[in-house]
């Protein structure tokens, strides 16, 4: 069938307008990359739009990597990732397994009981005072304990598991294995593509999380880099950045200091998430699917 | 509940008239021994769920009472309903319920439409390779973080950011720190949403619209339908469950706005428009210690999104869609 005018003008005009779309998610990052190899005095004086660095120069790059903050904030929050994955994995897993079974008496109080926390929680003052008196305050643990489950992740999870053919488990179980083999021999080896979805919704979360490090964490040295990130840029404190002697050298150095810090600890996630990409995006049906 | 019946199924209970002989106790002792292997696997679960979840609920009694550190939760005392009444009686119970209340609308208003139609332009690609590139590209904001996404809004933003530039060249601002003014606060907190939220959003309605089925579309080509009748005749209709089912649950979170965002953005200057229940919480409770007051607060938040979730839910059950769980 031939295509109308009015129609190719409008898959033009959509093409376009969705050109531009991409450029304004993209531009502001690639703003920031020109901004941060530029030269702190041009770019004050600047206005407007950069289509490129100006003055190229790697200045404020030498000042992150001196840094010890960003440093030491990369391997907290690798630690955190890495500890804090691990544990939600292997609590929400068991979590999963014991839900995905039938027949227990206990089911469905204890459903209740996990449940029941999506729609109401103690909030924020209790909360904090719980962590106080576990004497968990200044502690990384502050970070990996209180979500050890997402009650959400965890029912994904459960999805997965009863899904799985129960034959399997019935004779593997006639030939003796118990419930613990059932789960890490069967139940996981058969689930990975769901475990690899909720792996990367912990980690994410784990690398985004900046709150409860705030409120939890008193020494520096223990601070996640999204922390450290919010000092800088949102608080504005780029004093441990630089050793510039006056005022106004420090602050023309601290704004391209800034954009390299922005690009030294968003950019390695920007290029590693097109390769996973599909796994979050499984992840937004899996959640969504109906029962 | 399809899937029930080919999930995982154990031996079957006893059949029904001998239970019922059974007292319940023994039944259970029986219940716990036959399953005692998946009991011992939920022990380190359960013990979670109390000591996080519910120990903090019990906590919640400080909000009757004078909480201090010194006496502790037990010792305190009583106060019956006072910080309640503090707080509905103070200006700035106004003030917060209004900005949650205000701040929750436009987030939705903006940012409820604008995946839904985005997705729908996006579907109207042809060029398999250009959709993919359009889809690839609009994700990215949402995986930059939170600390990150306000740290370049406040520098775009500030007297001498570039978006501040362009926005003082066209005469809408005045070149002060855009951050500082309180009536642009809503505006950028909800632009600034929609910028990073937008392209994921599309997600569910574009696997929405890859289900339609190409017959009905043929059909109303020969009936002579032109491509606009078709959106509004076929493809609206079709994705209004998926709608319906995300916009019951985001009205359900109504009274929960991200306050993780607001605190990175707001300050002093703004809290006027900018303060919400739990930022107040946040402040009043953890940088000045009024454990008791504010925790009065962010319950008497929680009793509220508690009703509007189960409503959201049981809505949502009602229109025949998925509920949270």
């Amino acid at each position: 069938m031939k295509t109308s005018i009015q129609r190719r003008l409008f898959l033009v005009g959509n093409n376009l307008f969705l050109l531009l779309l991409m450029i304004t998610m993209i531009y502001p990052m690639i703003y920031v990359v020109f901004a941060s190899f530029s030269d702190s005095y041009e770019l004050m004086r600047h206005t407007g739009l950069l289509m490129w660095p100006l003055k190229a120069n790697v200045q404020a790059y030498l000042k992150v990597l001196q840094n010890k903050d960003i440093f030491t904030g990369y391997l907290n929050t690798i630690f955190i990732v890495v500890v804090g994955t691990g544990i939600n994995m292997i609590m929400s897993i068991m979590a999963a397994f014991f839900f995905s079974h039938q027949g227990m008496m206990l089911k469905k109080p204890l459903m209740l009981i996990v449940v029941f926390t999506m729609y109401f929680s103690g909030g924020m003052i209790p909360n904090y005072l719980l962590i106080k008196g576990l004497g968990l305050l200044d502690s990384l643990w502050s970070l990996l304990l209180p979500g050890a489950v997402g009650t959400y992740n965890m029912i994904i999870l459960k999805r997965g598991f009863e899904s799985l053919p129960a034959s399997l488990e019935e004779s593997a179980m006639l030939d003796g294995a118990s419930y613990i083999t059932v789960m890490l021999r069967i139940a996981i080896p058969l689930s990975l593509s769901t475990i690899a979805v909720i792996i990367l919704y912990y980690a994410v979360g784990h690398w985004n999380s900046w709150f409860n490090a705030s409120i939890y964490l008193k020494t520096r040295a223990k601070f996640p880099l999204q922390l450290i990130l919010r000092e800088i840029l949102i608080s504005n404190d780029t004093s441990s950045m630089d050793t510039a002697v006056s005022y106004e050298e420090k602050a023309v150095v601290s704004e391209t200091i800034k954009y390299a810090i922005i690009v030294v600890s968003t950019v390695p996630i920007l290029c590693i998430y097109p390769f996973l990409q599909k796994y979050f995006i499984q992840g937004v049906m899996t959640g969504a699917v109906k029962e | 509940m399809a899937r029930e019946s080919n999930a995982i199924q154990f031996k079957k209970q006893p059949p029904h008239f001998v239970v019922a002989e059974e007292r319940f106790g023994t039944r259970l002792k029986k219940d716990l021994i036959k399953y005692r292997g998946l009991y011992l696997l939920f022990i380190p679960i359960l013990i979670y769920y109390v000591v996080f979840h519910y120990l903090p609920m019990y906590g919640l009694i400080i909000s009757f009472k004078d909480f201090s550190p010194a006496t502790g939760i037990l010792g305190s005392q009583w106060v019956g309903l006072k910080h309640f009444k503090s707080f509905l009686t103070s200006p700035y119970f106004g003030r917060v319920f209004k900005n949650t209340i205000n701040i929750s609308f436009w987030s939705l208003a903006a940012g409820f439409p604008a995946p839904i139609i985005l997705a729908l332009l996006i579907n109207e690609v042809r060029e398999i390779r250009y959709k993919k590139l359009v889809q690839t590209v609009s994700y990215i904001p949402h995986f930059i973080s939170l600390v990150v996404i306000v740290g370049m809004l406040k520098t775009f933003t500030a007297d001498g950011g570039f978006l501040n530039n362009i926005l003082t060249a066209m005469h809408i601002t005045t070149g002060e720190d855009m951050l500082n003014v309180k009536e642009y606060f809503v505006p950028l907190y909800v632009i600034s949403g929609v910028w990073q939220n937008v392209g994921w959003g599309t997600i569910i309605y574009l696997a929405a619209l890859s289900s339609i089925s190409q017959e009905l579309y043929e059909a109303a080509e020969i009936d002579g339908a032109g491509r606009w009748q078709q959106t509004i005749r076929i493809t609206l209709p079709s994705l209004m469950p998926t709608i319906v089912m995300l916009l019951v649950l985001q009205i359900g979170s109504l009274m929960n706005v991200g306050y993780e965002k607001i605190i990175l953005m707001y300050n002093a200057l703004t809290y006027e428009t900018a303060d919400v229940i739990s930022s107040f919480v946040y402040r009043k409770g953890l940088l000045e210690a009024g454990y008791s007051y504010s925790s009065a607060v962010g319950l008497f938040n929680s009793v509220i999104n508690f009703f509007l979730l189960i409503a959201a839910n049981y809505i949502s059950k009602k229109c025949g869609e998925s509920a949270i769980w």
